[in-house]
């Protein structure tokens, strides 16, 4: 059926879209030097299940953008095709230095071993993280204002049917995530020694690999969190059902009842604490997954960057070959040849200076990317974790009403 | 603790309590007190080193003194048991080196607590004993707990001799029988036929209730650990971050985690303390109780067996008087049994309601404060 997110089935994923004109930032910040213009439009992306979506999803909105012809409108997507369009971004966007942001199940294989109970790729919870993770995974792309203006996202975005990628047609999306996965990870895996002259660039590398150390770290604490508030969960329905029955059992009247109202505020505890692990799952753990997989995409802007200054070293390299060559030949006398060399020579000249050049604008494209990125995590991680916290509180307002409902009962055994 | 058995040393002619106490090697050494205004012992006030294994010793001599067959005796202390943290304090040890500075202490400090709050309660758990014995009309007056309260020598070479004579049959007795025993009588008396059901129904409730509860503050006690980590690591993040967006982050969070630690231990502790202490002490006591009623069923049986055998006797026109006297007998320490064992039942009824209103009242008052000061720091962050 429609809802199973597997790998290799045709999904249905219903998006829709809506526009919103923003007239406020939302954050009371102090301003930084920006670059960049600030953002004078919302896109606001939700995914939703396809069961579920009905006429009146859509909200009202106010001003539509001039690129797109629709103000509000839904398409359907299959889950290759956000995996697709990751590919077509990167491949495009990657090498001159952007961070593009990666889709849900891109490589988190080896960040933690710990299974969240039984996780199968049709139970609810599995379903909802995905469909979480899609959504912020657009919501992420729109608002990068270069992307945004990617015709492949629009399509995405607008086009009624999109046609299933060329050449995945044949694979699975198993056999597609591999491919993605191989093509980032040599990329990740260059060892390129270059002759660092930015140290802002040597620092950053720096920060980043020390983020994701720990974001890694904190992935696997709180999915270990996750695992003991369902321990807990499952610990306090079992003795609210003992102390049930010890209830039940007890023949003094007043301490009966005592001990079957116990019995239930322990029940609605069970409940508190399973709310608490869906809060320590949703706004929590899925969230560092996210970073460790920016941060990856963060580490392959700047080895795109590495790329950039070899591929400029090499043309030096050869340019430099030429020139050599070229001296022998004058000294040898063989104009035919000479005159070729020469050509070759003109060639890498032109060479050499487009690839310093575009190593100069990958490198000014890195740094700007990078800025942004550690801005947006600074004001997002706090705002998630006050989220987090906040549920938090929620949980604990509903356990004081409990307990303060409970203390009568106790002060009424006799 | 002391809340498990209350209305306990409020009698000034006989005070006890255990002031005090050495920790050597796991190995518990208790400072017995007593203020006493009675003349059988020879000075008002004294103190003694005692021994875990000396408490055991009391215990039993009381369990196989047959004039007290009827009373129930307060169940023995458990042996001090370390083995949770000195386990995870190995553990500690071997993780020290994946761990922050920070983490590694709070870690510890964590550990230390529970080493300090399984001590505190062991202490309790044995002064608890001791003043239920010197709040009881009869057992208070025991000429052994006399000695374990008196005596300033070493109670070891006793103990040796105590174990020779009695060879602790008696409880090895009770212990296989039990149950079936017990439920295998014809009970004339309707107060005995009331309590043995509910007894051996409640035993087997309670303790399974004590099992539960032990494994949810386990699971209290995880999450706790966890969020050291957790702090630990979003503190080393927050560090690392050395762009301007520190001001963004905020150190606020992190501390967030941190109290929140503390108040997960704290939950954690105080459900150990007052439910899953409570359930267990009752549990062990509900087992004296049972063990009083195995003591009462066993006279039951001797008495019809003596019936049996005057039947016999009569039959066979042989022995007639010794088969009527020790019929009689029977019957005299059945009735005696019975007549006592009432008043402890009903007695300890009363003690057991008392002891489970306090303690869940506390419960609920420890519940609600942790909360609303959970509640209130989060609302500031």
């Amino acid at each position: 059926q429609n809802s199973n997110f597997k790998e290799n089935e045709v999904l249905s994923v219903t998006l829709s879209v809506q526009y919103l004109f923003q007239l406020d930032d939302d954050e009371e910040e102090e301003e930084e030097e920006e670059e960049e213009q600030e953002d004078k439009f919302d896109i606001s992306i939700s995914v939703k299940d396809p069961e579920k979506i009905g006429t009146n999803d859509m909200n009202a909105f106010q001003t539509p953008l001039p690129m797109f012809r629709n103000k509000t409108f839904t398409v359907r997507r299959r889950f290759s095709d956000f995996l697709g369009l990751y590919e077509k971004l990167s491949e495009k966007h990657g090498p001159n230095g952007f961070i593009v942001p990666p889709p849900p199940e891109k490589s988190i294989l080896g960040m933690t071993k710990v299974k969240v109970g039984k996780e199968d790729s049709s139970s609810a919870d599995f379903v909802e993280r995905r469909r979480a993770a899609l959504e912020r995974y657009l919501q992420r792309i729109v608002h990068h204002p270069s992307l945004l203006q990617d015709p492949d996202v629009r399509e995405f975005l607008e086009r009624e049917e999109l046609p299933r990628a060329v050449g995945t047609q044949a694979l699975s999306g198993a056999g597609f995530l591999k491919m993605i996965n191989k093509a980032t990870d040599a990329v990740s895996k260059m060892t390129i020694k270059m002759n660092e002259s930015d140290v802002w660039f040597e620092e950053k590398l720096q920060e980043v690999e020390s983020a994701d150390q720990q974001f890694r770290k904190l992935h696997v604490l709180v999915e270990s969190l996750v695992v003991h508030r369902k321990e807990l969960s499952l610990n306090t329905a079992s003795f609210a059902k003992s102390t049930a029955m010890l209830g039940s059992a007890e023949d003094n009247t007043a301490l009966s009842r005592a001990l079957s109202q116990l019995a239930e505020v322990e029940d609605k505890m069970e409940q508190l604490h399973q709310d608490q692990a869906t809060n320590d799952t949703f706004n929590f753990a899925e969230l560092i997954a996210d970073y460790i997989r920016l941060l990856g995409s963060v580490r392959g802007s700047f080895d795109h960057r590495m790329k950039a200054w070899q591929r400029w070293q090499d043309a030096q390299a050869a340019l430099q070959k030429k020139r050599e060559t070229e001296a022998k030949l004058l000294w040898a006398n063989k104009p035919d040849k000479l005159q070729l060399v020469k050509e070759e020579i003109a060639e890498w000249e032109v060479k050499v200076t487009q690839y310093e050049r575009d190593f100069d604008r990958v490198t000014a494209t890195v740094r700007k990317e990078v800025v942004r990125f550690d801005k947006e995590k600074a004001r997002n991680f706090k705002r998630e974790i006050i989220n987090y916290l906040e549920c938090l509180l929620q949980s604990q307002q509903q356990l004081i009403k409990y307990w303060e409902a409970f203390l009568p009962e106790a002060k009424a055994i006799a | 603790m002391r809340s498990v058995s209350v209305d306990l040393n409020h009698d000034a002619s006989l005070l006890i309590d255990i002031p005090d106490a050495l920790c050597e090697r796991d190995k518990v050494k208790f400072t017995v007190h007593t203020k006493t205004t009675l003349s059988s012992f020879q000075k008002p006030d004294f103190s003694v080193p005692r021994q875990h294994e000396d408490f055991i010793w009391l215990h039993d001599t009381l369990v196989e003194t047959e004039d007290y067959a009827g009373l129930i005796i307060p169940p023995v202390p458990p042996k001090p048991d370390f083995e949770s943290p000195r386990e995870k304090m190995h553990k500690l040890g071997e993780g020290e080196a994946t761990m922050t500075k920070e983490e590694y202490t709070k870690m510890k400090q964590e550990l230390e607590a529970e080493y300090l709050a399984v001590f505190k309660k062991t202490v309790q758990v044995h002064e608890v004993f001791l003043q239920r014995l010197s709040s009881h009309p009869i057992l208070s007056k025991d000429r052994n707990f006399q000695i374990f309260l008196e005596y300033d020598q070493d109670l070891t070479v006793r103990r040796k001799n105590a174990k020779e004579m009695f060879g602790g049959f008696f409880k090895n007795m009770v212990k296989s029988a039990d149950e079936v025993l017990i439920s295998g009588i014809k009970e004339v008396d309707d107060f005995f036929e009331q309590e043995k059901t509910f007894l051996l129904d409640y035993y087997s409730k309670i303790k399974d209730s004590t099992a539960k509860a032990e494994k949810m503050t386990r699971s209290h006690k995880n999450i706790a650990d966890d969020y050291i980590h957790i702090s630990a690591t979003l503190n080393t993040l927050s560090a690392d971050d050395s762009t301007a967006n520190k001001k963004h982050c905020g150190g606020y969070y992190m501390s967030s985690f941190v109290f929140l630690q503390k108040v997960e231990g704290r939950v954690a502790s105080d459900q150990e303390l007052k439910l899953t202490e409570l359930l267990r002490y009752y549990m062990r006591d509900i087992q004296a109780a049972k063990d009083l009623l195995y003591r009462r069923a066993r006279a039951l049986v001797d008495y019809e067996n003596s019936n049996k055998a005057l039947d016999k006797a009569r039959l066979k026109s042989r022995d007639i008087p010794q088969a009527e006297e020790h019929q009689k007998q029977c019957l005299q320490k059945f009735d005696k049994l019975s007549e006592s064992g009432k008043k402890e039942l009903t007695s300890f009824k009363g003690r057991r309601v008392v002891a489970f209103r306090k303690n869940l009242i506390e419960m609920a008052e420890l519940e609600i404060k942790h909360a609303k000061l959970l509640r209130t720091w989060l609302a500031m962050v």
